[in-house]
C-alpha cells in the first residue's frame, strides 16, 4: 500500500521545506509533491526537470457582455464579495466566481467564464519524480490545486510501483492545510522552541487529529530555547505523540539552502545527522511497519 | 491609514515588526490599532499579552431549508456553484463547510423555503494594551474558509490614526483579504533564496493588486547582499534592515523580541514610519 509521509508545521519558518528536501534525499523509491502551491521552495533545492505542464482552472469569473448591458446595477446590487463597484465594472481578485450577477441578470449580459488560476507541473529530478505547482498571484482555490497535486503523486507511484510519497505542506490551519491532510497516512509536525512555535504546533495537531491522521513532531533549532523545548516534550507526551527527533541550530542548514543543497548532500554536520537520525526511525516505524 | 504587514514566506518575522511598530507608534502618541489577520495561527497577542476585555463570535451566513415549503426543485442544488447545497432524494442539504455565502439559493428559491442564519466560523478578541488597540481572528479547527473572519477582524478600530495588519504568508486569498485596501504594504523577508523566492511573489502581488510596499530585511547578514541587490533591480524601496542575531532568535523564543528590537533598532523602526508617512501622507503622520 502506498503511504503518504506529510510535512507540516502551522507556523511558517519553522524548516518543513528544508526537512523535506532531506527526505528527498535519503528516501529511495518515492515521488515527491511539493503542496505548499502558495509560496513554493522545495524547487529550489529539488532543481526539478519539468516533463509536463498542465493549467490549473480553480473556478470561473463574472464578465459583462458592455453591448447588452443596460447598466440597471442589479448585479452590483447582488454581489457579496464586492466585486462589482458602482461603475459596473468586475474586480476579478474580488470576484468568488458564484455566478449569482449572472443568474439574476435581467438582460443576460453577464457569463461566466472560466478562469486559470496556476499552473502545475510533473517533473523528473534526481531524487525521483516530482509533482509542485504555482498557484496565480491573488489567487484562490488551492485547496483544489492540492488534490489534485496529490492525485496525480499517488497515480505515479502506482506506475512506478514506488510505496511512498513525500509531501511538504503549507503553514496554517486552513484550505490548503486541510486538503493536504485529509486521508494520508502520516504528518510529521516540524516546531521550533518558541512562544509561537509551541502555539501553532497545538493549533495544527488538534487539526490532524480532527481528521483522525497518526503525527509525530520533530523541534527545530531545539537548543535555542532549551526550557520551550522541554515545553514541546511535555506536550508531546500529554497527547502521545511521538517526539523523533530534535535538530540542533546549525548555520549549515542556510548554507546549504544558498549551495542549493539539501543539508545531508551539504554536510555531516549536527543538523545533517539529526534528521538522518529522524529519518531512519521514520523509515523503520511508519513505513516499514505500517501506520 | 491602514499598513499591511506580510512576506510570502512564513517566519521571516511579520509578527514581530508588525508588534514593534504598532509599539513605536503608542510610544509616540499616536492611536494605534494592531489587527491580527493571520486567523489560521494568530501569535500577535502571545507577544502583546493584552487581556481580552470582549470575545466576539466571528459568524458566516448560510442557508437553512424550511422542508414544509421545499418543493424539491432542485434550483437551490444548479445555482450553487460550490456544491455546498445538493438534493438528495428530493431533499436539499446543506454542506456547510462549502459555503461561500454568495446568498445565490436564497435568491432564487421559488418557494422562499430558504432563510440565511448566522455559522460560527471563529472568534474576534478584542483588548487594549500600552496605548495599542488589539483585535485579532482565531479561526476553528477544522474550518476552511478564512477570508470572511479576516474581513470581520478589519473593521476593527476605523478611527485609529494607525492601523497595521499583520497578515498570513503567502500570495493567496487569505493575504489579499488582510491586504486588500491597504495604504502601504511592508513586506518583510530575509536574505535565503527561499525568502528571495517567496519576495518575488509577494512583490508580485503587491503590484496586482496596485499598492505602494517596501520591503524591510530580517536577519541580515554582512556581505550577503541578494535581498539588496534584488530591491535594487527591482526598484523597490528597502526601507530597513534588522541584522540576524541570536540574541534576537533566543528573545524572540521567548517572547520578549519586541523590547529589544526597540532598544536596539529604533532608528531602524523610525525608518519605517517615516518612508510610510512620506509615501502616503506626504510626511504629515
Amino acid at each position: 500500500m502506498i503511504k503518504e509521509l506529510v510535512i507540516l508545521s502551522g507556523k511558517g519558518g519553522s524548516g518543513k521545506t528544508s526537512v523535506a528536501a532531506s527526505f528527498a534525499s535519503l528516501a529511495e523509491n518515492k515521488v515527491m509533491a511539493d503542496c505548499d502551491v502558495d509560496a513554493a521552495d522545495l524547487h529550489l533545492i529539488i532543481k526539478p526537470e519539468v516533463i509536463k505542464e498542465e493549467i490549473f482552472t480553480g473556478g470561473s469569473k463574472a464578465f459583462i457582455n458592455r453591448n447588452a448591458c443596460t447598466i440597471c446595477g442589479k448585479c452590483a446590487e447582488l454581489c457579496r464579495f464586492d466585486a462589482i463597484g458602482k461603475s459596473l465594472v468586475v474586480d476579478t481578485l474580488s470576484c468568488e466566481g458564484c455566478g449569482v450577477c449572472a443568474a439574476f441578470c435581467p438582460a443576460d449580459a453577464i457569463e461566466m467564464k472560466p478562469h486559470q488560476s496556476g499552473k502545475w507541473f510533473e517533473s523528473q529530478t534526481r531524487f525521483g519524480p516530482m509533482v509542485h505547482a504555482r498557484l496565480g498571484i491573488a489567487e484562490g482555490n488551492s485547496g483544489k490545486l492540492v488534490t489534485i497535486l496529490r492525485k496525480r503523486a499517488k497515480e505515479i507511484a502506482v506506475e512506478n510501483k514506488h510505496e511512498l510519497i513525500i509531501v511538504d505542506g503549507s503553514p496554517g490551519t486552513g484550505c490548503p492545510v486541510i486538503a493536504t491532510v485529509t486521508g494520508c497516512s502520516f504528518v510529521l509536525i516540524v516546531t521550533e522552541p518558541t512562544v509561537s512555535g509551541i502555539h501553532d504546533l497545538k493549533r495544527v495537531h488538534a487539526l490532524i487529529e480532527h481528521f483522525r491522521v497518526k503525527s509525530a513532531v520533530c523541534v527545530n533549532r531545539y537548543d535555542i530555547n532549551y526550557e520551550k523545548s522541554d515545553e514541546i516534550a511535555a506536550f508531546c507526551r500529554e497527547k502521545g505523540i511521538p517526539l523523533f527527533g530534535e535538530i540542533p541550530y546549525d548555520d549549515d542548514v542556510t548554507k546549504a539552502q544558498i549551495a542549493g543543497k539539501s543539508i545531508i548532500g551539504y554536510s555531516s554536520g549536527p543538523a545533517s545527522e539529526a534528521i538522518k537520525a529522524m529519518w531512519y526511525r521514520i523509515e523503520k516505524e511508519i513505513l516499514t511497519e505500517g501506520v | 491609514m491602514d499598513i499591511a504587514i506580510a512576506s510570502g514566506k512564513g517566519g521571516t518575522g511579520k509578527t514581530t515588526i508588525s508588534m514593534s511598530l504598532a509599539s513605536y507608534y503608542a510610544d509616540k502618541e499616536i492611536s494605534v490599532a494592531l489587527l491580527d489577520c493571520d486567523v489560521e495561527e494568530p501569535n500577535v497577542n502571545l507577544f502583546l499579552q493584552t487581556i481580552v476585555d470582549e470575545e466576539v463570535q466571528a459568524t458566516v451566513l448560510i442557508p437553512a431549508v424550511n422542508d414544509t415549503l421545499c418543493t424539491g426543485c432542485g434550483k437551490c442544488g444548479e445555482i450553487c456553484y460550490y456544491s455546498a447545497i445538493v438534493l438528495i432524494k428530493g431533499e436539499p442539504l446543506v454542506l456547510k463547510e462549502m459555503c461561500h455565502s454568495c446568498g445565490g439559493c436564497f435568491l432564487v428559491c421559488p418557494e422562499k423555503a430558504i432563510s440565511e442564519v448566522k455559522r460560527t466560523t471563529g472568534i474576534i478578541e478584542l483588548g487594549e494594551i500600552n496605548g495599542i488597540k488589539y483585535a485579532g481572528g482565531r479561526l476553528n479547527i477544522g474550518e476552511a474558509m478564512s477570508p470572511p473572519l479576516i474581513k470581520d477582524v478589519k473593521k476593527y478600530y476605523p478611527e485609529s490614526e494607525i492601523r497595521i495588519m499583520d497578515s498570513p504568508p503567502g500570495t493567496s486569498c487569505p493575504v489579499i483579504e488582510s491586504v486588500r485596501g491597504c495604504d502601504f504594504l511592508v513586506l518583510v523577508s530575509e536574505p535565503t533564496p527561499f525568502g528571495l523566492n517567496d519576495l518575488k511573489l509577494a512583490a508580485e502581488m503587491a503590484r496586482a493588486m496596485q499598492i505602494p510596499f517596501g520591503v524591510v530585511e530580517n536577519r541580515a547578514s554582512a556581505g550577503n547582499n541578494r535581498l539588496r541587490d534584488f530591491c535594487k533591480d527591482e526598484s523597490i524601496p528597502l526601507i530597513a534592515s534588522i541584522p540576524n542575531t541570536r540574541e534576537i532568535a533566543v528573545r524572540y523564543s521567548r517572547g520578549d523580541s519586541v523590547s529589544y528590537i526597540k532598544e536596539k533598532f529604533s532608528d531602524e523602526l523610525e525608518k519605517i514610519a517615516d518612508h510610510i508617512s512620506r509615501e502616503v501622507n506626504g510626511g504629515t503622520i
